[in-house]
């Protein structure tokens, strides 16, 4: 419940609004009661493994499906039950969806022609379009011409051209090799700051989160576990399976003994969390990139390496210590076998509340 | 790799001349000769008098293939949008009846629809009828339809499992509603299975003999029972047989040129 204050504190404009989603399908339940709202001109990010519910929130948003119960407002008015065709949201499909019938100028065009815009108007906004998603010349061209990336183009554009409020992305580069990706998330961001468009992109990769939005969703078994800009939710992750799942961490079982102490692997450390119970139960996190190798002499915790693998910019490294396994991030090279010290700056260990 | 297994083609190639080639060469011989084996096209010019057979046989195949096609195109829409399991069952139990033979059908067609058949008796027990259901065009037509639907749903079927849920979803979301939707998305897609299934419908259909003779009586002579009647019959006849093949050959054949044009041309009217 204090995500959802956090949020609306904020309150700028909000452009959609959920309230109490809640879907059940086959007696699962899809979307535990969401609540969410999305400011106007956002980049926003619904981010979770498979299954998490991100895919239905937003084919509720499109209008492609019912909720069992709850409501959503687009511009502050109740949306639930008007047809996908009545929104000015558009949507960008996981596979394209692109009309195999029609090329590639009939596929942008046809939402315009169905908004019934002179020719030369549709014209106009079909080749600048183009221009935009850098398909210049390619009008004329049969989809099944097209490369995976030329019909994600199509794709946006064919969204774009009608100029919604607010357009919905569902793992869109999924398809895409990581090449391809890297450029398309840079070309995103740039079409959503240029045409100021409120931007609700699914996606299940951290990374794409990161890089691309103004505000991060995290989702898991149909419940919002956090809100918050990429900095918040990889600085700040509010429990270990936002921590887990942006980047990669080591989770531990800790005890905190009072205010700014806690204890885990036979250890007291200084820590800069409080508000915990004394003597409760929490979850220890802590980045890979956040423990530096020292002398083993000078350290509280030392282990033995396990393994290296080089990764380019850093050495992975898995350290046992005491039966946990560490992942490290280090530009030091240690051979496997050595015995090494990690140390650890007291603002690093995040303290969480054990979920569930 | 590409010469060496041509050979695996002679199996075809015979087949093709044998059973194909050979036999249609011998319907245009003796459909171009008389008796004493002497070229004519005598044979051809009898075929005139029997213009209102021919005209009748079209007329019914028609009537049937389009009766056919608006009962298979919302049913094959909707199966299509089944799930695969689903989709599987319910095709199954239309394809069904093809497993019993042809004339064991057309035969239960004449006892639900006789004076005193089972449909009349249920008119009878609210006080209508009987009505005259069987001998007219009305049951030749019943028969065609229900023998050859499956052979419309099937093509159907196939193209528009290939229609994605998410094609229709992004028109939805483009603005357009179910009738758009149908004239711009559906139907053009799958109009090659329209094609087909009208191919498959009426073909058989203007060229039938059993379901005339059983359902229609003595005055819904069709053009296949002319043929058969030469063949068969008391007149035996394989010179007008075979002369009376050609024109119906033909005839099919312009029949489908016709529709291939029309589907060019709908693909040219879709790219403008």
């Amino acid at each position: 419940m204090f995500l959802e204050r956090e949020i609306t504190a904020l309150n700028k404009n909000i452009i959609v609004k959920l309230k109490d989603l809640f879907v059940v399908y086959n007696e699962d339940i899809i979307l535990d009661n969401i609540s969410l709202d999305i400011n106007d001109k956002n980049f926003v990010t619904l981010l979770g493994p498979s299954g998490c519910g991100k895919t239905t929130t937003l084919r509720i948003i499109g209008g492609f499906m019912t909720p069992n119960r709850g409501q959503v407002f687009f511009d502050n008015k109740d949306i639930t039950n008007v047809p996908a065709y009545k929104r000015h949201i558009n949507t960008v499909f996981q596979r394209y969806a692109l009309f195999p019938n029609l090329n590639v100028f009939e596929n942008i065009a046809f939402g315009l022609k169905i908004k019934k815009l002179s020719n030369k108007e549709i014209n106009n906004r079909v080749f600048s379009m183009l221009e935009m998603v850098n398909l210049k010349g390619f009008a004329n061209r049969d989809i099944n011409q097209l490369s995976g990336g030329q019909q994600q183009r199509v794709a946006i554009a064919r969204a774009l051209v009608n100029h919604p409020k607010v357009l919905l992305l569902d793992e869109p580069l999924g398809a895409l090799d990581l090449k391809l990706r890297k450029e398309m998330q840079i070309e995103l961001k740039k079409i959503q700051q240029s045409l100021e468009i409120t931007f609700v992109y699914v996606t299940h990769d951290q990374e794409e989160a990161l890089t691309m939005s103004d505000c991060v969703i995290v989702m898991k078994d149909g419940s919002i576990q956090q809100i918050g800009s990429p900095t918040d939710i990889y600085n700040e992750p509010k429990n270990a399976f936002v921590a887990d799942f942006i980047g990669e961490s080591n989770i531990l079982d800790g005890v905190m003994y009072e205010d700014f102490l806690v204890e885990f692997l036979g250890n007291e450390f200084e820590c800069v969390d409080k508000g915990f119970d004394h003597n409760e139960q929490v979850d220890v996190v802590i980045r890979p990139e956040d423990i530096k190798i020292i002398d083993s002499e000078k350290a509280k915790i030392s282990g033995i390496v396990e393994s290296v693998v080089f990764k380019g910019v850093h050495y992975e490294m898995i350290i046992d210590s005491c039966g946990y396994k560490w992942m490290v991030h280090s530009t030091l090279c240690e051979e496997p076998g050595t015995l090494v010290g990690m140390d650890i700056k007291p603002i690093d260990i995040h303290i969480m509340k054990k979920s569930g | 790799m590409k010469t060496r297994y041509k050979f695996l083609a002679w199996p075809y190639i015979i087949w093709l001349l044998i059973f194909i080639i050979g036999p249609l060469c011998l319907i245009v011989y003796f459909g171009l000769t008389n008796e004493e084996k002497k070229f004519t096209i005598e044979n051809l010019s009898i075929v005139g008098q029997y213009t209102s057979v021919l005209w009748r046989s079209i007329w019914i195949a028609m009537i049937s293939t389009i009766i056919t096609l608006i009962i298979s195109y919302p049913l094959a829409f909707i199966l299509s949008r089944k799930k695969a399991k689903i989709q599987s069952f319910l095709m199954m139990l239309f394809i069904l009846p093809m497993w019993i033979n042809f004339l064991l059908r057309t035969y239960g067609w004449m006892t639900l629809l006789e004076n005193n058949g089972i449909i009349n008796k249920i008119f009878g027990l609210f006080g209508f009828g009987p009505f005259q259901l069987i001998n007219n065009k009305f049951a030749v037509i019943i028969g065609m339809i229900y023998n050859y639907l499956p052979f419309m749903i099937l093509p159907l079927h196939s193209t528009m499992i290939k229609i994605d849920q998410t094609i229709i979803e992004a028109a939805q979301d483009l603005g357009a509603g179910t009738w758009r939707i149908f004239t711009k998305i559906v139907l053009p897609i799958s109009i090659p299975g329209i094609n087909t299934g009208i191919t498959m419908v009426f073909v058989p259909a203007v060229s039938t003999f059993i379901i005339s003779k059983m359902l229609g009586g003595g005055s819904n002579f069709l053009i296949g029972d002319l043929i058969e009647l030469q063949f068969l019959g008391n007149t035996y006849n394989p010179h007008l047989g075979s002369a009376i093949a050609l024109v119906l050959m033909t005839i099919i054949l312009m029949c489908m040129s016709l529709l291939n044009q029309f589907d060019t041309e709908g693909k040219e009217d879709m790219l403008l």
